[in-house]
């Protein structure tokens, strides 16, 4: 009987024990989990902030999956050293355990940068966990003013959901527009707009110089007072484990297409790994919830000894703020097609005969029919391109696709 | 947990008449409503089959219960899932409107309903017609309930 050792407890931890499951319903798993939750999905906690949500329904898998799939979990307990050698993980309270297969799973942390002053700030926040969501609920009342450094996904989302809980919300970041990973000028522009119509107020291309007591000095000379502040200026993957014990690491642990690193049967997926962006071939660590769980599943299947490969990975996000959604997938090269429509933006890049990435924001209607096309590297010229890139649809795909999509099992 | 050998939606298009009626026995199948004139009437209709046209042909598209479902792993709330059956169902009350399975879904078929969450094709199975409302109402055998 095999024993399989799983660090950490998000999505690609539910992956990669769904995927040995499917290979192996025998080995033993065991999840060493830091958080003392059951696995609940992250991406949620603006929306608990919101009200849409609670800790119930914002379980990513039902309470009994555990005990379905036979897994252990060692919760509250953190891994402090990895040996390849002896194939043992020993955790923070002392405890080894044996494995015959590893996946580190184990995320990211959020990144604060030192900033004058920081230390002295009390209501002060990251934003990544159910324990940091709570944390700051509790700090949350109708009269105080909030400002969170970061204006990428984690930021503007936190903002979202305390919206309606607070009196005032300054969104800053360094960067001179906001989802400045996924957007481009004129994109971000319209969601800027989109946000401040709902009453966030931003400093953009600033950044904090100094904080004295309640107050933020920006760089620019501005103050900024506050009663709550939320630091959301990026996250780094947690890749000291594999590091230290000798594993090649870049920005993550690196992965190859079996999501397995350099060192003998240890597995990385999730945030905490780097794999390769099918899109622009660039090893990346694309920190999105869908490729965690992919990756964890594929680490999963090779790990009990079945074969499964991740060669399609790309980035790509859908987030919305107050009914204006916004989609982006894959690389911003090549030709640009762009139509404006009612509400927002679409933007098709196109390269070497293939879809390489989109932005669409506002009409997101069947998206996913672009980004199929980026995945399966779909030669532009086998289907009527002037047709789909105008409308997300079936038909330009011609008759042949239709019968086997359509009139077959997929 | 049936997969492999699940009746699902097939289209014969070149029976299809493109007459729309599975997208309102579709969208009347899945307003809760007992009476046909009051679920439609005056709406504009979401239903989870959709009629599409290229040139004479028309085809009806819905949900096509992938053996591995993009969607499901990439739902980032747990609200998707598989029953027993081997449909792909939502969960309507976990689920919290991201969008991911729509940026994802390759033949377009998960929409964001008028509730901030998601809709999809259940086979019928979770209301009570209990079988495919949009074949039960073809008239040309365009789409047919089957295993293939």
């Amino acid at each position: 009987m095999k024993n399989y050792v799983i660090i950490g407890n998000g999505a690609a931890a539910v992956g990669a024990i769904e995927g040995i499951r499917s290979v192996d319903s025998e080995g033993r798993i065991t999840v060493i989990s830091a958080e003392n939750h059951h696995v609940y999905s992250r991406p949620l906690i603006s929306y608990l902030l919101e009200g849409r949500t609670d800790e119930k329904r914002m379980l990513y898998r039902p309470e009994d999956f555990y005990e379905k799939n036979r897994a252990e979990v060692l919760f509250g307990e953190k891994a402090a050293k990895l040996d390849p050698k002896a194939k043992k993980v020993t955790l923070e309270s002392g405890r080894a355990l044996s494995y015959d297969s590893l996946c580190v799973a184990t995320g990211s942390t959020p990144f604060v940068p030192p900033i004058d002053g920081l230390e002295s700030v009390k209501n002060r926040h990251s934003f990544m966990t159910l324990d940091d969501a709570e944390a700051l609920e509790r700090d949350l009342d109708p009269e105080a003013s909030v400002l969170i450094i970061g204006a990428g996904l984690i930021g503007l989302k936190c903002a979202e959901g305390i919206l309606s809980r607070c009196k005032k919300i300054t969104v800053c970041d360094l960067a001179p527009r906001v989802l400045s990973s996924i957007l481009d000028g004129d994109c971000a522009a319209l969601m800027q707009a989109h946000l401040e119509g709902l009453g966030i107020e931003f400093l953009l291309g600033d950044t904090v110089e100094k904080f004295s007591g309640k107050t933020a000095v920006m760089k620019s000379g501005k103050e900024v007072s506050f009663d709550v502040l939320v630091t959301a200026v990026g996250v780094r993957a947690n890749v000291s484990l594999v590091k230290d014990a000798g594993g090649e690491v870049g920005r993550g642990i690196l992965a190859d297409s079996k999501m397995k690193t350099s060192l003998d049967d240890v597995y990385a997926a999730g945030d905490c790994a780097e794999i390769t962006d099918m899109t622009s071939g660039e090893k990346k660590v694309m920190a999105i919830m869908p490729l965690a769980y992919i990756g964890g599943h594929c680490a999963g299947v090779n790990m009990a000894g079945g074969d499964e490969s991740l060669e399609n990975a790309l980035p790509m996000n859908s987030i919305g703020f107050a009914g204006l959604h916004c989609m982006t997938a894959g690389s911003y090269v090549g030709e640009c097609f762009e139509e404006k429509t009612e509400r927002g933006i679409k933007r098709l890049y196109t390269k070497d005969n293939l879809l390489k990435g989109f932005i669409i924001i506002g009409d997101v209607d069947r998206a996913g029919i672009y980004t199929s096309l980026i995945r399966n590297k779909t030669p532009l010229d086998s289907l009527d391109f002037e047709i789909l890139k105008k409308s997300p649809s079936l038909a330009p795909f011609g008759k042949a696709y239709r019968l086997e999509k359509l009139g077959g099992e997929v | 947990m049936r997969v492999n050998d699940m009746k699902r939606v097939y289209v014969n298009e070149k029976w299809c008449l493109g007459c729309h009626l599975c997208e309102y026995n579709c969208a009347f199948a899945n307003s809760g409503e007992s009476d046909m004139v009051k679920a439609l009437r005056k709406k504009t209709i979401r239903p989870n089959i959709v009629v599409e046209e290229d040139g004479d042909i028309n085809f009806a598209v819905s949900c096509r219960h992938c053996k591995d479902p993009i969607c499901i792993k990439s739902c980032i709330s747990g609200a998707l899932s598989r029953d027993e059956s081997g449909a792909v169902t939502v969960d309507k009350n976990k689920c919290i409107g991201c969008l991911t399975c729509v940026l994802v879904c390759p033949y377009g078929c998960i929409r964001e309903s008028d509730g901030g969450v998601v809709q999809k094709c259940e086979l019928c199975l979770r209301n009570t017609v209990g079988e495919p409302a949009c074949v039960k109402g073809c008239p040309n055998r365009a789409i047919v309930f089957e295993e293939r």
